[in-house]
């Protein structure tokens, strides 16, 4: 079997001084698939990841859930496989095949044994090409699914995300949750699970890496025995939606000790120009160091919360700049108020050059930590392909994070942040603060 | 299976993994002030994690100073006569690493994650913490509001947290297991600088703490540094054994309801007394171990198989058991009724459930396919040098050895199907376990 190699590149990370190799190929199989692959022999196992983009949004009208049942019952009997049989079949190969969805994609992380890769293959092309629905595992994973919509529904913290997401998304798959409502879940039929499955699962739509004991011609050969029998293309994707809030405040009662919030504005599409400004920026915000202005406001000097974050959310077909905090009924009202000074004073000000410096000695120093395994590098390796970004990303990132200088900050900085639509979701019994109207 | 072990609030404690050990290239030395060390090598990344465990936690606090481990904790990022407060995690982040903490019943340790490069910067820092922390008022004050919310958040928003807690205080009659390590609220709320500071100086020393570093760096190195960093620290001469008061024969089962309106899934947990690993004679903890895997290790297991696809008693069923304390811990198992399925016949399937796994057996063919599993998480654990560390670092600090962590994989493969069912018997006492009711405000007893 021929396979074709069309690139390989050798990539130095540099930890501070410290140096570590990671070798991408691109590997296209004989029947067209592509992967990255970091070939790691030194232990006999193989981590591979599979996205299939569209994921929870690819959902049809009326039957939200549906594409979560389905994935949940991808491991509940596949082929001449009962869901026991299936189970007991991973077990005994001691494979981990998890199963994922999210809003934009479903994730399959495998882990398998170099001695029985091929057994494990088989498994997994079973449930991705062949699952049965059988009735009875229909059933089961149905209740396990409404368990979970029923907790939460009584959950600050889903109760916030949702209501979030439902001020901000409306009626697009964004605005609820990926698995479905009580009566949405219940109303699924066996045949709206063959049409999620022919929806998500396609060719057209699936991106790959692996990492491990595996060459490129195996990985090329297990990419055509797993995706070949696959539906050539799958759902279109959902169309776009603009987020558009105002400054304010929503409360979500609930008879809770603790108020729960989220909090945002639009935020920046992954491919932005100023995407890395705007990283580096949030960095210095809120992402959730102690070097953080949220976490030092709030959190170390004024002791209002555990924790405070804030981050980018660049999904596919809308993008949001959140942040999240939680603080006691009778202290969320000021947690509120000095995260919103924060937001403004960083959109006029900026931030400081000891403040940028500081930032880039961290991000740059903690981006080759990450690589720190086969299942972590896997991972890794998928998520720059969704993100279409090229396998020598890994070395330019950090001289593009080197490259953004005060002023990118500032001027981002005055156009991201956006203190005059900055609004608060809070679930709880949040003293002195009120629903604003407009949302 | 879908996501109700993260709904539950149990995935730490439910997903109990099949621990194993590998021949890794592990050594380990001991310091002259007595503080031990652990190096654990891998290469592939130019990484380092740095950890120091102290053989101190939440179970050896003063009665009436609940969560004075934890707090503490909190307060060693606060500074010492050499680092402002905060200045600890910012040089960390600074040099590109990121840093952490965390407390449990027999352990508090602090870890860093860095370039290869910068370890000696982490232990000179993590050597000053040790014996020259400087705290004001204000840092207590303030950091007391923060683990407040910080239990706010873990505990008093999460009935399932509330259940377990009280749950907890009534499996342990006597031990100070029974009291969360966070802290019970009122205690909490009164936590001061003279009860932070007498726990510090009674348990930080080199003598009582473990140091582990795994990943790119060789054990010569570790010793010049450590010997740089660690070894100019004095001992605590006044350092005590780590006795805690003990469990009487408990005679009585127990049992509780909690009811909250936030519960909107309704379940059954029983928790047993039971034997934790001891040095030399893990072997009951083993076929424990095994116990948990056999009856709710997956979809295959006896409770998920009776209990889900059999009967449909249950939307979801669990077994969990964890070996590593320093004394007696506890088994669990854990069973959410279906839809229509009131508790107490949840309750009742499951104990058929179990009468019937004693009279049946292990299935041979179960016990081989968890086996196979225990070796296969020899070869997959050593992709993560730190979680290596830490399962070294808790050992270590609850009484077992490296030996003993080495010998725990032929340990477990030894175990038989009798051996399981001796250890069920012995433990599923009843007179030594709690039952647990979680309902809703608005669950009647009977129907739900």
């Amino acid at each position: 079997m021929m396979m074709r190699l069309i690139l390989s590149c050798a990539l130095a990370l540099t930890a501070l001084t410290a140096q570590a190799e990671i070798d991408i190929q691109e590997v296209e199989s004989p029947g067209g698939f592509k992967a990255w692959l970091v070939e790691e022999p030194s232990i006999p196992f193989v981590a591979l990841e599979l996205r299939f983009k569209g994921g929870g949004s690819l959902d049809l009208p009326g039957k939200r859930g549906a594409t979560n049942l389905m994935v949940g019952l991808l491991e509940e009997g596949a082929g001449e496989m009962s869901a026991r049989d299936f189970a007991a079949a991973r077990e005994s190969i001691a494979a981990r095949i998890g199963y994922d969805l999210g809003d934009d994609s479903v994730r399959i992380s495998a882990t398998f044994l170099t001695e029985t890769q091929d057994e494990a293959v088989e498994l997994l092309r079973a449930s991705l090409v062949e699952p049965r629905f059988d009735a009875d595992a229909i059933e089961r994973v149905r209740r396990q699914v409404l368990s979970s919509v029923r907790s939460d529904a009584t959950d600050p913290n889903e109760i916030v995300s949702a209501a979030f997401d439902r001020m901000v998304f409306g009626d697009h798959p964004y605005g609820s949750s990926l698995d479905g409502t009580l009566e949405s879940v219940a109303a699924l039929s066996r045949e709206d699970l063959v049409t999620a499955h022919r929806n998500a699962i396609a060719q057209d739509r699936v991106y790959v890496a692996a990492a491990g004991d595996i060459s490129a011609e195996e990985l090329g050969a297990l990419m055509d025995r797993l995706l070949s029998d696959l539906p050539e293309t799958g759902a279109s994707m959902p169309e776009r939606v603009e987020v558009e809030t105002e400054a304010g405040v929503t409360v979500v009662p609930f008879e809770t000790p603790q108020s729960v919030a989220i909090f945002g504005h639009e935020g920046l599409p992954r491919d932005h120009p100023d995407f890395f400004t705007a990283y580096v920026l949030n960095e210095m915000l809120g992402a959730g160091g102690f070097e953080s202005r949220l976490m030092d406001e709030v959190r170390e000097k004024r002791g209002l919360t555990y924790g405070v974050y804030s981050y980018l959310v660049p999904k596919d077909h809308a993008e949001l700049y959140l942040g999240r905090v939680a603080s006691a009924n009778d202290r969320i009202a000021e947690a509120i108020e000095v995260i919103r000074a924060e937001w403004r004073k960083m959109a006029e000000e900026g931030a400081t050059q000891e403040e940028l410096e500081a930032a880039k000695t961290y991000l740059t120093g903690a981006y080759p930590l990450r690589f720190d395994g086969n299942r972590p590098i896997a991972r890794i390796l998928v998520g720059m392909q969704m993100d279409d970004l090229s396998p020598d990303y890994v070395t330019t990132r950090n001289a593009q994070i080197e490259a953004v200088t005060l002023e990118d900050v500032k001027r981002v900085a005055g156009e991201l942040l956006k203190p005059d639509a900055l609004h608060f979701v809070v679930v709880g019994q949040p003293e002195g603060l009120e629903s604003t109207l407009g949302q | 299976m879908l996501r109700l072990g993260v709904l539950l609030g149990l995935a730490m404690s439910v997903a109990v993994p099949v621990r194993a050990e590998t021949p890794d290239p592990v050594t380990t030395f001991s310091l002259d002030n007595g503080m031990e060390v652990v190096v654990i090598e891998d290469h592939r990344a130019p990484a380092v994690v740095h950890m120091v465990w102290y053989k101190a936690g939440a179970a050896d606090e003063q009665p009436g100073a609940s969560g004075v481990a934890h707090f503490l904790e909190h307060l060693l990022f606060k500074g010492t006569d050499t680092l402002e407060p905060g200045e600890f995690s910012a040089t960390v982040a600074a040099n590109g690493g990121t840093d952490n903490a965390f407390t449990s019943y027999d352990q508090t340790a602090y870890f860093q994650r860095v370039a290869a490069d910068r370890l000696g910067l982490m232990m000179q820092m993590e050597a000053d913490r040790m014996l020259n922390i400087r705290l004001g008022p204000d840092d207590i004050l303030t950091e007391r509001d923060v683990i407040i919310e910080e239990r706010n958040q873990r505990v008093e928003n999460d009935p399932a947290a509330l259940f377990r807690e009280q749950t907890r205080a009534a499996l342990y009659l006597n031990h100070p297991y029974g009291t969360p390590v966070i802290g019970w609220k009122h205690e909490m709320e009164a936590l001061d600088l003279d009860d932070a500071l007498s726990f510090y100086r009674t348990h930080y020393a080199p003598n009582n703490a473990v140091l582990v570093v795994a990943g790119d760096v060789t054990p010569e190195e570790v010793r010049r540094l450590a010997e740089e960093h660690y070894a100019p620290l004095p001992p605590n001469p006044a350092l005590g054994e780590r006795v805690r008061p003990q469990e009487p024969v408990q005679m009585a089962e127990r049992r509780l309801s909690f009811r909250d309106p936030r519960v909107a899934q309704p379940y059954v947990i029983r928790s047993y007394l039971a034997p934790e690993r001891d040095s030399g004679a893990q072997e009951k903890a083993a076929a424990l171990t095994l116990l948990a895997e056999v009856l709710g290790g997956g979809q295959t297991s006896v409770m998920t198989q009776k209990l889900q696809f059999e009967t449909q008693k249950a939307v979801y069923t669990s077994a969990f058991y964890s070996g590593v304390s320093l004394d007696d811990t506890s088994f669990g198992l854990v069973i959410v009724p279906a839809p229509g399925v009131t508790l107490e016949e949840a309750e009742a399937a499951m104990d058929a459930t179990l009468a019937e796994f004693l009279e049946t057996g292990v299935d041979p063919e179960q016990l081989e396919r968890i086996k196979f599993q225990i070796r296969a998480q020899q070869i997959y654990g050593r992709d993560d040098a730190g979680s290596l560390a830490r399962r070294y670092g808790r050992a270590l600090t609850e009484g077992l050895t490296v030996e003993d962590v080495q010998a725990w994989p032929e340990i477990l493969d030894a175990v038989t199907g009798e051996d399981i069912i001796a250890a069920a018997r012995e433990v599923f006492d009843r007179d030594r376990s709690v039952t647990g009711y979680l309902m809703n405000t608005e669950t009647a007893e009977v129907t739900q």
